[in-house]
């Protein structure tokens, strides 16, 4: 026997039992064999199942348990976390025929994930509004703010943040339209708040380590900024300050 | 944080820890006096999952179980996987550290499964290998327990208690001993888990696990067990258990659920069980 043989036959249904392997008489043990593929496919499915609840909602258990075995024999985790394991998904999906017709698909699946990047992220201290005002009185515009490392942007031309609300929460049924998700974890539970794309431009201008001022020029759309600077406090987000 | 560095788990039961179930342990843990977290779950950044381990590492000695090592496996141990594994043990500093006599990564690829060996003595050298470069690196002992099994292979030379017995006298590794494994492999091996047993160096042990199978069978008819760690433990498995602490005193003993995971009232129940077994034999 040969690990590789083994392992190609654990993905591979049509791929024929590695030899030597044997039942206590001596003989050919395919069905046995068997037990180790399925618990391979049903382990790492539900490891899919965690990590892309709303993708499940979507598409429904059924499909979905049948694509996560596509996909986990086409990927395969790559590290023992599997509690990040589905890096792939999105790309599968934008090529996966069955789904080709539901567009939104592959950044709900961004979401999902970053989603659960924001649950295992590290924790930090957040500075209390009377505290960001303190920081920030002189020019706000020269300010760069650090932003808490569970905080996570997903840009979509799809209602991403509607979907989302949709199928967790009951939400309206989402309307046409790009939005931006930002997710903010201000204790252990993350949750998507649904931003302008100027504000998720401005997010994404504060992450790349721009300044304020700079970060808003480059928007180049209507940002909030009051709003946007209110969410980031409520969400526990700004963790720094640094002229 | 509790005292962790006593580096050995009480004599009594524990169960596998399960998130669902934090509330509840805290409120009363009954006869439960020490739990067991898969490591993997627990190499996170920060969030939840981590601030409960710290509540709970004040309260409960703490065992941490690896499921993603590999030891058993011909690919190179995973370094990073290694420095989480020993960052892990660093912070928490558990009493008890322990992974598994099988393989779950080939080429790179997590197959998350604790997937079977050949005994030979080539696997041996090698694994041996691989628990030298796990305490070295880690920082600490380890136990190694022994898998459940469904296939046999033709290259197998060695039995697999001899196999066991003989890592730990190269490595200087102790055993964890999981009675369900041994009555699973002796009935899908064809062999008595008695005699499995009497010859187990249960001096070696440092912990023993019990949990549930599903029944199955063969391409033959042959009854099939699977480990499946979704029911309560069966009697033969108690009885087993039972001769085994009669033989060999009291060892921290936890059971595993992680599967179809209950209310925590029924596995308390089946941690009662082991720690009434426990008892009389302390």
């Amino acid at each position: 026997m040969t690990e590789a043989a083994f392992a190609r036959a654990l993905l591979d249904p049509e791929a024929a039992l590695p030899a030597g392997i044997i039942d206590p008489m001596g003989r050919p043990a395919p069905k046995r064999f068997s037990v180790y593929r399925n618990n391979v496919a049903s382990s790492l499915t539900r490891a899919l199942e965690a990590a892309f609840p709303t993708v499940r909602k979507l598409v429904g258990e059924e499909f979905f348990g049948a694509m996560a075995v596509v996909f986990l024999r086409a990927h395969p985790p790559r590290s023992r976390m599997l509690m990040l394991y589905g890096d792939d998904m999105p790309g599968f999906l934008e090529g996966f025929q069955p789904v080709a017709h539901l567009g939104y698909l592959p950044d709900v699946a961004r979401l999902d994930q970053a989603m659960r990047q924001s649950y295992h992220a590290a924790d930090s201290t957040p500075l209390s509004g009377s505290e960001f005002q303190h920081l920030v009185n002189e020019d706000i515009g020269g300010c760069r703010l650090s932003l808490a490392p569970a905080l996570r942007v997903v840009r979509s031309s799809w209602p991403i943040q509607s979907i989302w609300a949709a199928n967790a929460d009951g939400g309206p049924a989402p309307r046409p339209g790009s939005e931006t998700a930002l997710v903010l974890r201000p204790d252990f539970d993350p949750r998507p708040h649904r931003l302008s794309e100027g504000g998720g431009a401005l997010i994404q201008g504060l992450l790349d380590g721009a300044t304020l001022g700079q970060s808003l020029e480059a928007a180049e759309g209507p940002v909030d900024l009051p709003a946007v600077l209110s969410l980031l406090i409520s969400g526990k987000a700004i963790i720094g300050v640094s002229a | 944080m509790l005292d962790q560095t006593r580096q050995s788990l009480p004599a009594r039961a524990g169960v596998g820890y399960k998130p669902q179930h934090f509330s509840a342990i805290l409120a009363d843990a009954g006869a439960v006096g020490w739990l067991e977290i898969h490591a993997e779950n627990y190499m996170g950044e920060g969030g939840r999952p981590l601030a409960q381990l710290r509540h709970l590492a004040e309260r409960f000695p703490i065992s941490v179980h690896g499921v993603g090592l590999s030891i058993g496996g011909e690919d190179r141990l995973d370094r990073d996987h290694l420095l989480r594994l020993k960052h892990l043990c660093g912070w928490l500093e558990p009493a008890s550290f322990s992974e598994h006599l099988a393989w779950s990564t080939h080429d790179g690829a997590y197959l998350n499964d604790l997937l079977p060996l050949p005994y030979t003595s080539a696997t041996l050298a090698r694994v041996a290998d691989h628990i030298d470069e796990v305490q070295a690196i880690v920082g600490r002992r380890m136990l190694l327990e022994n898998p459940s099994t469904y296939v046999a292979f033709a290259e197998t030379t060695m039995g697999e208690v001899e196999f066991l017995a003989e890592l730990a006298r190269r490595t200087g590794c102790g055993l964890l001993l999981d009675v369900n494994n041994v009555y699973v492999s002796g009935i899908n091996q064809n062999a008595d888990p008695q005699a499995y047993l009497d010859a187990f160096p249960l001096d070696l042990v440092g912990e023993i696990h019990l949990g549930g199978h599903d029944e199955d069978c063969d391409d033959l008819g042959q009854r099939l067990l699977i480990d499946s760690h979704g029911v309560e433990v069966v009697d033969p498995v108690w009885a087993l258990y039972s001769r085994v602490i009669a033989k060999g005193g009291p060892r921290p003993t936890l059971i595993e659920w992680d599967n179809d995971v209950p209310d925590w009232t029924i596995l308390a129940a089946e941690a009662d069980r082991a720690a009434r077994l426990l008892e009389p034999a302390g």
